[in-house]
């Protein structure tokens, strides 16, 4: 659930749209001559290729320089994409002859239709013996980059996971503390109102924001769970008596006004929300990580002055979940084409262990203000916020991916509009759970 | 037009046309290349989609054939139907709000003052701006906390414009005929300024009144301009894509979810190409009926002049 993912429209989609049927017979032609098995990229050998995303290439670039220098023999070309012009493109180009070696992948249920496909490759027993960088990674990040209790993808990126941010100025004024549990939220809804403030920032015209309340709901409600018999496929998963009561307990919210108004029109992706809740309009936004970088383009000294204040999602009574869960965006991964060579697929295994999560790495991410998922960063990142939201992961004793990214991709869209419904109150708990119902499986 | 005392060039330029043989017919070969990009971009990828409306394909794996699986979903889901009814709505009420006023703007605008000039450059601005910086622009000025009506502070304009399900649709139209009029008052304004002035002086002469003359000349000379500017509303307003997307995504829930949007995420958000290429075709065959019909209806396959009398 990266911020540069959620960009409403990229120029490919645009076009895609605007010739729809010329994209499918593009796309057609693609998958015709992509039943060849040739190897990854279009030359034999060890030598690879590497699709990446610009967002992460500054990570990236250093260590294919670096590689490179080294392996002459197995050298990598790196070609890098805008994140949404790369999602349309190695749909099509996974499958096809010039598939990448490297696969930039988000993990989840778009990585599973690669496993089940048969596209990636199984890298836990190449990884046997090489996995000394991993070690250094959180297991609940590495998780993410599991399908069936196999590794297919390793770690590439910064964590990211979702988390409450409060304007410490308006609750001082409205004279609360920070919600610890769902009961202190709500109580707290009609005293921040007649404070004259609005209680929650959300950016629903953006969508994605209205996952992070179901997601979290759910997992304090019932536990990380719920959501895996979802994605085993299990009958009826999502009449989970906890889905239900999560998605409840958010019409309730929507009831009591906790809310700002006019939430369903508020953009996320211009970060309008965080402005509500920066510019001391509202008192408390749900957001991802990546949201804190913003937030000084928005208020100056917001942060520095002690205004922000930022805590994990309220515990449910009674809720099975432990409270210090996370939900968001664990990391972005590699994964290598089951069309490489075995010379190829040994170089990335290489690859992988000798540049990635090395202490210059780290450094780089950590610098750059982003949160490395690796066992011992706290030292590398500034005090406050970062170190916080570091802890917070490395404490989590599950990770719960972003359940767009972890639903398949015809789950996902079905989730979007229902969600969507479900937070303007024209569908009931019980609807949403019945139509989401039947996308078990696929 | 005698070439015979024009000399070495003409006779030469004859001579090439008796080489090229069959007189002032042009050569067949002249229609290749629209016909190559035709066929190319046109027919094969319709083919295709046609083609891909029978099979399952999630863009992986390579298509399976189902037979009229997705049809049958298709045309048994009611998110199609409100799809179509949808995209009836947006054509009729871009119609019935475009038309008049890029009627008025034309005709305003093919006076020949000088500020008009002026004016027209200002009215046919959004003609010049992508639909996606169009979409992203309105975004923020309907923000309900930042937008137009907190800098105005105007309470009125404070709404839910793209969160309320019952306003979403008009806000949608009111933004595409905000893009579009200026293009149709294009139109007419080349259409007004063809219109003979000897037809405004007889009439003034016979003391028709401005109002008067507006509807007893103007109208009926613009027939033609009307038909065709209506014809390309209506198809293309079956294919407004971009503008709704960047606005609303399709939502909240269904409540601008136009059958190419629904095309579109079926097709790329859900990757079910083969259910969203029967929405694909579906489209074509809407988009040819409702245009052969408009042709037929106003007789405008038979182009006849206007101008009979002037």
């Amino acid at each position: 659930m990266t911020r540069a993912m959620r960009t409403p429209l990229s120029r490919r989609s645009f076009l895609a749209a605007g010739g729809g049927l010329a994209t499918l017979a593009a796309t057609g032609a693609l998958s015709a001559c992509g039943s060849g098995r040739s190897a990854g990229g279009s030359s034999a050998g060890a030598a690879m290729t590497m699709w990446g995303i610009t967002g992460d290439q500054p990570f990236i670039e250093p260590t294919v320089t670096e590689w490179n220098a080294a392996h002459a023999d197995s050298a990598i070309s790196a070609n890098y994409f805008g994140t949404n012009d790369y999602k349309d493109k190695i749909r099509t180009g996974i499958s096809s002859a010039q598939a990448p070696t490297l696969v930039y992948t988000w993990g989840g249920g778009t990585m599973r239709s690669y496993v089940d496909a048969g596209l990636v490759q199984d890298l836990t027993g190449p990884l046997s013996g090489k996995s000394g960088f991993l070690d250094k990674v959180l297991p609940s990040v590495l998780d993410a980059g599991k399908v069936d209790g196999k590794t297919y993808a390793v770690p590439l990126s910064a964590s990211a996971p979702v988390l409450f941010y409060y304007n410490h100025d308006v609750l001082t004024k409205v004279g609360i503390e920070q919600p610890k549990t769902w009961d202190d939220l709500m109580s707290a809804v009609p005293k921040i109102k007649s404070a004259g403030f609005a209680p929650i920032s959300l950016g629903g015209g953006s969508k994605w924001p209205y996952l992070m309340w179901i997601e979290y709901l759910v997992d304090r409600i019932g536990g990380p769970d719920v959501f895996k018999r979802v994605l085993d496929n299990t009958e009826g998963a999502w009449s989970d008596p906890a889905v239900l009561q999560a998605c409840q307990q958010i019409q309730d919210l929507i009831s009591a006004g906790g809310f700002a108004d006019g939430y369903a029109s508020v953009s996320a992706d211009t970060n309008a929300d965080l402005a509500l809740m920066a510019t001391g309009r509202a008192a408390m936004l749900l957001q991802g990580a990546w949201a804190f970088d913003s937030i000084d383009g928005i208020a100056k000294n917001f942060v520095s002055d002690g205004k922000l204040a930022y805590g994990a999602f309220p515990a449910v009574s009674g809720g099975k979940g432990d409270p210090m869960n996370i939900a968001g965006n664990p990391s972005q991964f590699w994964a290598v084409s089951s069309k490489a060579n075995p010379q190829q697929t040994s170089a990335a295994i290489d690859y992988f262990s000798s540049t990635l999560w090395t202490d210059p790495y780290t450094k780089r991410l950590a610098d750059s203000g982003n949160i490395p998922p690796v066992k011992d960063a706290s030292a590398l990142l500034p005090k406050g916020f970062p170190q916080g939201v570091y802890e917070m992961i490395q404490k989590a004793p599950s990770f719960q991916m972003s359940w767009d990214l972890a639903l398949s991709p015809a789950a996902s869209a079905a989730f979007w509009t229902q969600l969507d419904l479900l937070f303007n109150k024209s569908s009931t708990p019980q609807k949403f759970a019945d139509a989401m119902n039947k996308t078990i499986g696929k | 037009m005698t070439a015979t005392t024009a000399g070495a060039p003409g006779a030469a330029r004859e001579g090439a046309r008796a080489a090229g043989g069959r007189g002032a017919e042009p050569s067949a070969w002249y229609l290749a290349p629209a016909l190559i990009f035709f066929v190319a971009f046109g027919i094969v990828p319709l083919v295709v989609a046609a083609v891909l409306s029978f099979t399952t394909w999630d863009g992986l794996t390579p298509p399976k054939f189902t037979g009229l699986d997705n049809w049958v979903d298709e045309l048994s889901d009611p998110v199609t139907y409100n799809a179509l009814w949808l995209t009836l709505k947006v054509i009729v009420l871009s119609w019935v709000l475009q038309t008049p006023l890029s009627l008025l703007i034309g005709v305003f605008t093919a006076g020949r003052q000088r500020y008009r000039a002026v004016l027209s450059a200002l009215y046919f601005l959004p003609l010049v701006l992508s639909a996606a910086a169009i979409g992203i622009a309105f975004k923020a000025l309907l923000d309900p906390n930042y937008g137009l009506g907190h800098a105005f502070g105007v309470k009125a304009l404070v709404q839910d414009w793209l969160g309320n399900t019952d306003l979403v649709l008009y806000t949608v139209v009111l933004v595409i005929a905000w893009q579009f009029i200026p293009f149709h008052s294009l139109l007419y304004q080349a259409g007004a300024r063809q219109i003979p002035p000897s037809l405004y002086e007889a009439a003034s002469i016979d003391g028709a009144g401005r109002v008067q003359q507006f509807f007893s000349i103007t109208i009926p000379q613009l027939k033609n301009t009307i038909i065709a500017s209506t014809t390309l509303m209506v198809v293309g307003s079956l294919t407004y894509f971009d503008l709704v997307f960047i606005l609303t995504q399709g939502g909240p829930g269904y409540a601008t979810r136009l059958l190419p949007l629904d095309m579109y995420l079926t097709g790329f958000q859900a990757s079910q190409l083969g259910s969203a290429s029967v929405l694909a075709v579906l489209l074509v065959l809407i988009g040819l009926v409702l245009a052969t019909i408009i042709t037929r209806v106003s007789g405008f396959n038979r182009m006849t002049s206007q101008q009979e009398g002037a």
